[in-house]
């Protein structure tokens, strides 16, 4: 066990777990930020997906270690009142069917068009293409991520 | 506001206390002819009345309505609400819904079937909705002294023109809970509707784009325990022996339980108790035959062939018909296994006390846990309470209590609260499964290509009849004989979205292809030949109808204008199943030599369409899961277990895989009927016989991906 320093949505946590514990877990069990969501456990589905230091990541395979002095962004801090571009476009698209998928591919789509702002539908598909959604949702994804690219500037 | 949409019983005594009066309407859910009656919120929140649901309007404005039907992805918990609101003119920004808990002492038994939520409930909402507006407008005629005719009402308001006079729902609540109801209330005519049949966007939204805790899975209890349970590896092995010695050590486990074949690690965090559970040893013995795909294979071609049938339905004189035969078409369709795959794991809390139970978490049958927690803990029923979260997604799987089960034993057994977690490992390999089944078809054509004859034979695993014999073609063949026959596994099967359907829909309909080729006539053309017949001359009980089926095979034909388009391929579906009905062309074009589906035209007869933008998910989310599982879904077995145990394994169908989907709604005014399911049977098989106009190749059995005929294509 080890007493973990950990920076997530702009705030200081603290985490008394073994280091390789999957930050995932870290961020359910230890510190109550459920939005984070277990699908598989082994990359596969990305309902799992944060971002550190921007990047998208699978928290479910991340040992909690291994994210240092990383700024970790959940969920629940990618916004302050929900309201980041790609949030709005989910919720105008009305994507969500059972919606438990869905905090993993609007971290994805996020992180995705931060860099790639005006990306083609080839390259929505292709990044989209590695969350999974059981409900499939798929074409209201692919509208949302279109509608939240032609709004940010 | 936050506290209406939080999903408990007591949230919403607060608020019925808090809006200190207004209007509450009682209404039961199983009895659709009686109206509501006005109730008093004190007795209300002191829990003296037994109802059902209940209608509110607060003072404050804010229409409550309060759902007991639990909310798996079907967007129940939108529907249902925006029936009330329709009804009520009510002002559809100020209406919350609260999912009702299983509640053994105030309420009647809480039951979700599959998709019959909405044409069950339809009536009773309508009425609730029309009765409070009734009162309210007996309220304000009597407040202006106007006849209660020159009163109207729109968003959430009542007016009297004439006098340009206008008062707020909220306003007239209290008044209105004095007025009687009426013996008989009218309800609108749909060309009235201005709610029903418009988008109305998922009423979680907020919640879940922001990641608020919703799931079974994000439930959390001060002192919980964190449980993953270690079952037999295989299908047919018993527990024999457990050395706990070495995890019990680990750090974080607080205890390991033994109870029926299970071993369970119980600790203070998931992954602890994970990595505890690598650390068992486990020694297990047979108590069934441990059986693999190669097994089965065998056993449904001895069962095909003098395996102990069945009649399910019999017409006429089938021997007569396929001697008398021109040409005999046969062919053989075989599925495997599927998990259910929801996104969300199974997962449930338990909080075994002295004085009762409490249970919370995803369930699509909260009594069924309810009594299988009883019986393990002795305690009556009403002693035993559950809370339905939102689920992440069902598919059927929901439907079994066993994970249910397994929490209610292990608070019991460390005397905690417990979590019992699954892993999509142990969601993928612990059982209840879409069984396996393989059908056969004979078709007898005369020599002008009349199917005078018709023969279906069923093997199924543990589903009693895998035939659904009143299906069509059923009642437009003279000479018909559908039988069964059963082999009995212990690998555990149970209803899977779209139960029977989801594979028999498309062996029927693609063999109905093969038939309509064997006669030399357009798929379509030969159905619609078919329909003709059972229209003019049924034979035996027709159980769907006949109109219907026509309609939206007219309906797909006309919007994917069928047979006129270059280069693209079509194959025809068409199914009614769980009391809709859905017609499909898979549109497949070949591109650098290989054939891809890249559009799927959908054209459905749900009756009334009650969310717009709900019922495209529905369908469009049906298709991407029927043509998904059809083309990659594989689960086989080894000795008892399965050989895939997660998303690297099984294959699910991601955006890159998916056609467009194209869907037209009949509009018939018909009663709403389910929409959960029926979107999903007929898509398999609109996509297979388009590709087989693209190839010339039968796809029989499924997944594509594994047939010789797709592997040499693709
Ligand atoms: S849970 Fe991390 S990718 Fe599935
Ligand atoms: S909305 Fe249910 S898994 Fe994506």
């Amino acid at each position: 066990m080890a007493l973990l320093k950990l920076q997530i949505n702009n705030r200081s946590y603290e985490a008394d777990v073994e280091e390789d514990t999957p930050l995932l877990w870290v961020l359910r069990d230890n510190l109550g930020l459920v939005g984070t969501k277990f699908g598989c456990g082994i990359a596969q589905c990305g309902a799992c997906t944060v971002h550190l230091d921007g990047e998208a990541v699978r928290s479910c395979v991340l040992p909690v270690s291994a994210v240092g002095k990383g700024k970790v962004t959940t969920i629940e801090g990618l916004s302050e009142n929900g309201d980041h571009p790609v949030q709005k476009a989910w919720e105008e698209v009305d994507v969500a069917q059972c919606g438990y998928c869905q905090a993993g591919q609007i971290m994805t789509a996020a992180a995705f068009l931060k860099k790639n702002p005006k990306p083609t539908d080839a390259q929505i598909v292709e990044t989209m293409s590695g969350n999974l959604c059981r409900c499939g949702t798929y074409h209201r994804i692919k509208e949302a991520v279109k509608s939240a690219a032609s709004k940010t500037k | 506001m936050q506290s209406i949409e939080q999903t408990s019983r007591r949230n919403f005594l607060k608020i019925a206390a808090a809006t200190g009066g207004g209007l509450f309407l009682g209404f039961n859910w199983s009895n659709a002819a009686t109206l509501p009656i006005v109730v008093n919120p004190e007795a209300l929140a002191a829990g003296a009345v037994n109802f059902n649901s209940f209608l509110s309007i607060g003072t404050d404005n804010i229409i409550t309505i309060f759902s007991p039907n639990p909310e798996i992805g079907q967007g129940i918990k939108t529907a249902f609400p925006m029936i009330v609101a329709e009804e009520l003119d009510a002002d559809w920004t100020l209406v919350k819904t609260v999912q009702a808990n299983l509640d053994t002492n105030k309420y009647e038994r809480q039951v979700t079937g599959g998709s019959g939520a909405v044409p069950h409930s339809w009536e009773r909402l309508r009425k609730a909705g029309a009765t409070a507006r009734y009162l309210l407008v007996e309220s304000a005629a009597k407040r202006w002294n106007v006849p209660a005719s020159e009163i109207t009402t729109e968003k959430g308001k009542v007016f009297h023109k004439t006098s340009g006079k206008s008062l707020t729902y909220g306003e007239l609540a209290e008044d209105a809970s004095k007025i009687a109801v009426p013996k008989e209330i009218k309800l609108k005519q749909e060309k009235d509707f201005t709610l029903i049949g418009q988008s109305v966007r998922n009423v979680d939204n907020k919640n879940i784009i922001t990641g608020k805790p919703l799931f079974g899975l994000d439930f959390y209890r001060e002192g919980m325990l964190f449980a993953l349970i270690q079952r037999p590896k295989a299908f047919g092995l018993k527990l024999k022996s457990v050395d706990s010695a070495a995890a019990k050590k680990m750090p974080g486990i607080v205890d390991v339980v033994t109870f029926e074949n299970s071993v369970a690690v119980v600790g203070k965090s998931t992954w602890q108790v994970k990595k505890a559970r690598e650390a068992l040893k486990i020694e297990y013995e047979k108590e069934f035959d441990l059986e693999s795909s190669a097994d089965h294979n065998r056993i449904f071609k001895q069962l095909l062939e003098n395996g102990e049938a069945t009649v399910r339905r019999k017409n006429g004189n089938v021997e007569e018909a396929f001697k008398n035969a021109f040409k005999v078409v046969t062919a053989e369709y075989q599925c495997p296994f599927l998990p259910h795959s929801p996104l969300e794991p199974m997962n449930f809390f338990a909080h075994v006390r002295e004085d009762g139970v409490e249970l919370v978490g995803p369930t699509q049958t909260p009594d069924r846990a309810r009594n299988e927690a009883a019986k393990i803990t002795g305690f009556p029923p009403e002693k035993v309470t559950v809370e339905i979260t939102r689920q992440g997604g069902g598919f059927g799987r929901r439907l079994s209590a066993d994970y249910a089960i397994e929490a209610t034993h292990v608070s019991k057994l460390v005397k905690a609260p417990v979590k019992v977690i699954w892993t999509r490992e142990d969601d993928m390999t612990g059982g209840t499964y879409r069984p396996a089944v393989r059908y056969r078809f004979e078709a007898a054509l005369d020599k002008s290509g009349q199917m005078i004859g018709y023969k279906l034979r069923g093997v199924g695993m543990n589903s009693g009849n895998p035939t659904r014999e009143d299906n069509f073609p059923s009642g437009a063949v003279d000479n018909l004989l559908i039988d069964s026959v059963e082999h009995k596994s212990p690998i555990t099967t149970g209803p899977w979205r779209a139960p029977i359907t989801n594979f028999l829909a498309y062996a029927e309909q693609s063999f109905l292809d093969e038939v309509a080729e064997a006669a030399g006539k357009d798929p379509i053309q030969f159905r619609l030949e078919l329909f003709e017949k059972a229209k003019k001359s049924p034979v035996g009980e027709i159980k769907y109808d006949i109109d219907r089926m026509v309609a939206v095979t007219k309906l797909a034909a006309e919007k994917s204008n069928w047979g006129k388009k270059k280069g693209v391929h079509q194959g025809f579906s068409v199914y009614f199943s769980h009391r809709s009905y859905v017609a499909q062309v898979g549109e497949v074009v070949v591109e650098k030599g290989k054939p891809v589906l890249k559009n799927v035209i959908a054209a459905v007869d749900c009756g009334i369409v009650i969310n717009k933008s709900g019922s495209l998910q529905q369908v469009r989310g049906g298709v991407v899961d029927g043509v998904g599982h059809a083309m990659y879904g594989n689960m086989t077995f080894k000795d008892g277990a399965p050989d895939q145990n997660n998303f690297n394994g099984f294959r699910l169908i991601r955006m890159s895989e998916i056609p467009e989907v194209d869907v037209h709604f009949v509009n018939n005014g018909i009663s709403p009927t389910g929409l959960g399911e029926p979107a999903l049977p007929p898509a398999g098989a609109a996509a297979a016989n388009a590709f087989y106009k693209a190839t010339k190749k039968r796809l029989r059995n499924q997944p594509f991906t594994e047939e010789e005929a797709f592997k040499n294509i693709s």
